[in-house]
């Protein structure tokens, strides 16, 4: 990157606010997306809106990419940075503005992190239903970027069902204000839901108004060990077809069992073959007869082991156990690619086979973990970049699982986004004329495409620029 | 001499290095991340730039090694990190190659001689705290205090001059029997690892250990002339005096019989809990440092796993809990004294906010980065204050020291005890 613009980026930001060394680089050349990393030319933390429409305008005259970035814990390379490229750091917009309890909304700056949010409306009784895996380190800019989803799902929806309004600086710099707390809303096109999941590739979102509900009355948590996978598939079926509706219902291996206990310590039998978490929330009547329909249900199925959390200490212990699943598969090999492979719900055991069937075929080890309720697995591979062997076949694996679940009516991805490491597929879920449509709203947007180009899809063919003269001069594609 | 490649071949070992998936679940719970906001704060941060270090591309500079200073090696982001990552091994291994590297300056002269010729040594110890008794008693001090003197001269050495321990009368080993009985039945053979620092500079938490102790039904075994675990010696990059003091101390205690080696000190107790994984590649020492390590406790887990009940009748003051880092995450006692504590004082107990997120103590760090350590002070001090307790107990003597220095800093009326003096001062036990 040039210097005479690195001092236009410093003169924008202020020196504190702006980073170049090759300390700093490096450690913003990843987030947490296995095998993907590259440098930025430079890291700047804005402090208000005027600084990033100076930052866009600035990379339209000189050229430059920009990779917006909230916590850096994103799965699928929203938010490495491209070539020639800055990343853009929001993490320090961490105030919640307004929390409005009679319109049940809380509007927030990006930076803010989801748990952080969670705790402060459950003060007043309101309640946020999205919750990532990371939700005690990821920030609400990146949720909606991503469209994160969470653990929640079945019940009360992802990201994109909470966003009533979204603040952001578009890529010719002017500043973007769409929607609010009106409920309904029919004016013009649907912009927000638009800019939900569009993972920094056609504005740097600067503020958000979420929307929230009363916080359910009881809760109640309820832990089950089976045996066999058929008595699990079985459970997951009945469930479907009861009135019953969890508020999460998460599915475990065995495999990840094992590195979960080891890390968590909490005296779960290691040796079931699956388990099953349910959480039921609610009013306490209901939530009681819940609790005996599901252990009924469970015992029907031969559930070896059911127990229910006795209090709240308890079920946060079986839940941010549960959360650490991705990470703490990597007791068993050093690089864990986690995928997203989701399909509609009364499919979800289908897909298990078909994960336990990649991995027998590749001779490649599977961890497998997820949210039973809403069709959304993730099968981790775990193997070990270092050995390039391996990575091929985790590729092969996952080749087979994506092609499979799309057979199934499923997607590539359910909550992580495509960002880089997901958008060869996209096209087999989309559709030539889906894609296109998308790459048509994205160069009319972003005119020059600086915005976190090369992501979800690639709209400069690849070989542009100078012909190479021999084989060096090829860079790798997306490595 | 070894060359830098083959003293990597040792350290930083690949397989530990690669274990990090840089998920970022460490970013929450590290002080210095969420201080600045700064990936390159952060242990995945840490950990990229030691991989890098490792891998020898030469294009570290100051930011990196101030980055490995600037870690608290409070090791909150190893109870965060599902997949189990060593970081402290690796920050450790990471400073002692740093300062083979790093050129001599006074400061680090000053530091080794510290680390070496006092702390190692301890008849060098004792001496050296007579002589800072002597003058933390005279007339020398208060006037360079209330004339403001030392301030003026340089408000580091007046912080120095703070946050240095009050100095006993006698050190601790020195009133303590080297057989020790029991008051009544006689359950427990234990043996007592008196510090360094708590020797010399809190006697008095020692003694009430003793007593505890003699309450619990145990024959105490106090060896005399004990060493310095060597924990502050491998936290600076003195990894080689660190293992000689290890072997000292396994040499010391394999002449005695007992169950549990009791500390007080969190630590040294993490320290000598690691000794086994601190003395790996030496075949001579290795199984007895296994043997050693295992029977290492601290004083609250030693009460709570033998369920060992203080009940007072009548307690009205409020009481919070600091946990100190080398026992939370160091060694994963969260519960214990909060069960402990929680007997004594019957529903007068206030958790306080981020109670795990470390005081800015953290060995010598608060001398060594003063401008920092305030900064960790001043947010711990903050949630103290929200509680509103008359008392906050802790499990390590830094941390005593810096929360003191907080209380006067504060103008606070709030007591600073350690779990064993706490529990030494219910009446009718």
């Amino acid at each position: 990157m040039d210097k005479k613009i690195k001092s236009k980026l410093r003169e924008i930001v202020g020196n504190n606010n702006y980073f170049d060394s090759n300390e700093d680089k490096l450690t913003y050349s990843y987030d947490a997306t296995p095998l993907y990393n590259q440098l930025p030319g430079a890291i700047l933390f804005p402090d208000n809106d005027e600084q990033i429409s100076k930052i866009v305008k600035l990379a339209n005259t000189e050229n430059f990419n920009i990779v917006p970035r909230g916590a850096g814990t994103g799965l699928s390379g929203g938010s490495i940075p491209v070539e020639n490229s800055i990343a853009l750091v929001m993490t320090k917009w961490n105030n919640i503005l307004e929390i409005d309890p009679v319109n049940l909304t809380v509007t927030v700056q990006p930076g803010v992190i989801t748990e952080n949010l969670q705790n402060e409306v459950e003060k007043l009784n309101l309640f946020y239903p999205p919750d990532p895996g990371s939700s005690s380190v990821c920030t609400i800019g990146g949720n909606i970027a991503n469209n994160a989803g969470g653990l929640r799902g079945l019940k009360y929806g992802v990201t994109k069902n909470y966003v009533m309004g979204v603040e952001m600086v578009l890529p010719n710099g002017d500043l973007l204000k769409t929607g609010g707390k009106n409920v309904k809303d029919t004016a013009g096109y649907n912009l927000k839901d638009f800019i939900v999941g569009s993972e920094g590739t056609l504005g740097i979102i600067t503020k958000a108004t979420l929307k929230l509900i009363h916080k359910p009355k009881s809760f109640s948590t309820v832990i089950s060990f089976f045996n066999s996978m058929n008595d699990c598939s079985k459970t997951i079926f009945d469930i479907f077809n009861s009135d019953l509706t969890p508020a999460m219902m998460e599915f475990i291996d065995n495999t990840t069992l094992k590195c979960i206990e080891e890390y968590a310590k909490l005296g779960l039998p290691k040796n079931a073959e699956a388990v099953l978490l349910f959480e039921f929330d609610g009013r306490e009547e209901e939530v009681k007869e819940d609790t005996l329909t599901i252990e009924k249900i469970l015992s029907n199925n031969n559930s070896i082991s059911v127990s229910t959390a006795k209090n709240l200490f308890e079920a946060n212990r079986l839940k941010s156990a549960r959360r650490s699943a991705f990470s703490a598969l990597a007791r068993v090999k050093p690089t864990t690619i986690l995928e997203d492979a989701t399909v509609p719900r009364s499919a979800f055991p289908m897909l298990l086979e078909i994960v336990n069937k990649a991995a027998n075929k590749n001779n490649i080890l599977f961890g497998n973990f997820g949210h039973a309720g809403d069709g959304n697995l993730h099968p981790t591979c775990l193997t070990d970049e270092r050995e390039k062997q391996e990575i091929y076949k985790a590729h092969k694996a996952f080749d087979y699982i994506f092609n499979e679940t799309i057979k199934l009516g499923g997607t590539i991805t359910g909550e992580h986004g495509t960002g880089l490491s997901k958008k060869e597929f996209l096209v087999n879920v989309a559709g030539i004329p889906g894609v296109e449509m998308m790459k048509k709203i994205k160069s009319v947007i972003d005119e020059n495409n600086i915005l976190n180009p090369g992501k979800i899809f690639t709209t400069s063919p690849r070989c542009e620029g100078i012909l190479p003269f021999n084989k060096n001069q090829i860079k790798p594609f997306n490595v | 001499m070894y060359s830098r490649k083959e003293v990597l071949s040792n350290l930083l070992n690949d397989d530990l290095l690669s274990q990090c998936i840089h998920c970022g679940l460490c970013l929450s719970v590290c002080p210095t991340y969420v201080t600045t906001n700064l990936e390159r704060s952060s242990p995945r941060g840490r950990l990229r730039l030691i991989k890098e270090y490792a891998d020898d591309k030469n294009k570290l500079g100051n930011i990196f090694e101030d980055e490995m200073d600037f870690c608290l090696g409070c090791r909150a982001c190893e109870t965060a990190c599902p997949a189990g990552v060593k970081y402290d091994v690796l920050h450790n291994e990471t400073k002692y190659l740093l300062s083979k590297d790093k050129k001599v300056n006074l400061k680090k002269i000053l530091i080794k001689f510290f680390l070496n010729k006092i702390l190692a040594n301890p008849s060098n110890l004792k001496l050296y705290s007579r002589i800072l008794r002597t003058y933390q008693q005279s007339w020398f001090r208060k006037m360079l205090h209330s004339s403001n003197i030392l301030k003026n001269i340089s408000s580091k050495l007046f912080l120095i001059d703070e946050l240095t321990p009050q100095i006993s009368k006698i050190s601790s080993d020195e009133i303590i029997d080297e057989i020790t009985l029991p008051i009544s039945k006689h359950i427990h053979n234990v043996t007592f690892h008196v510090g360094c620092i708590m020797n010399v500079g809190f006697a008095e938490i020692n003694l009430d250990t003793i007593e505890v102790l003699k309450k619990s039904s145990c024959k105490i075994t106090t060896p005399k002339n004990q060493y310095c675990c060597g924990a502050l010696h491998a936290h600076n990059g003195e990894l080689k005096k660190a293992k000689e003091l290890a072997k000292n101390n396994i040499d010391l205690f394999r002449n005695y019989e007992y169950e549990y080696l009791i500390s007080n000190s969190a630590g040294c107790g993490t320290f000598m809990k690691e000794y086994y994984e601190l003395l790996k590649d030496d075949k001579d020492y290795l199984k007895s440092a296994e043997i050693f390590s295992s029977k290492i406790r601290d004083i609250s887990e030693f009460i709570y796993d033998n369920d060992i009940k203080f009940n007072s009748g009548k307690f009205n003051d409020s009481v919070t809990y600091h946990d100190a880092c080398h026992l939370v995450h160091g060694q994963g006692i969260f519960e214990q004294p909060r069960q402990i504590i929680n007997d004594i004082c019957d529903k007068n107990f206030r958790e306080m906010h981020n109670s795990t997120f470390c005081c800015g103590s953290a060995g010598i760090y608060n001398i060594l980065r003063q401008n920092d350590s305030q900064i960790f002070l001043d947010q711990k001090m903050q949630n103290i204050i929200k509680t509103n307790a008359d008392v906050v107990i802790t499990g390590n003597p830094g941390c005593i020291m810096q929360l003191r220095y907080g209380v006067k800093k504060n103008n606070l009326n709030l007591k600073v005890k350690h779990t064993v003096s706490f529990i030494n001062e219910q009446k009718g036990i």
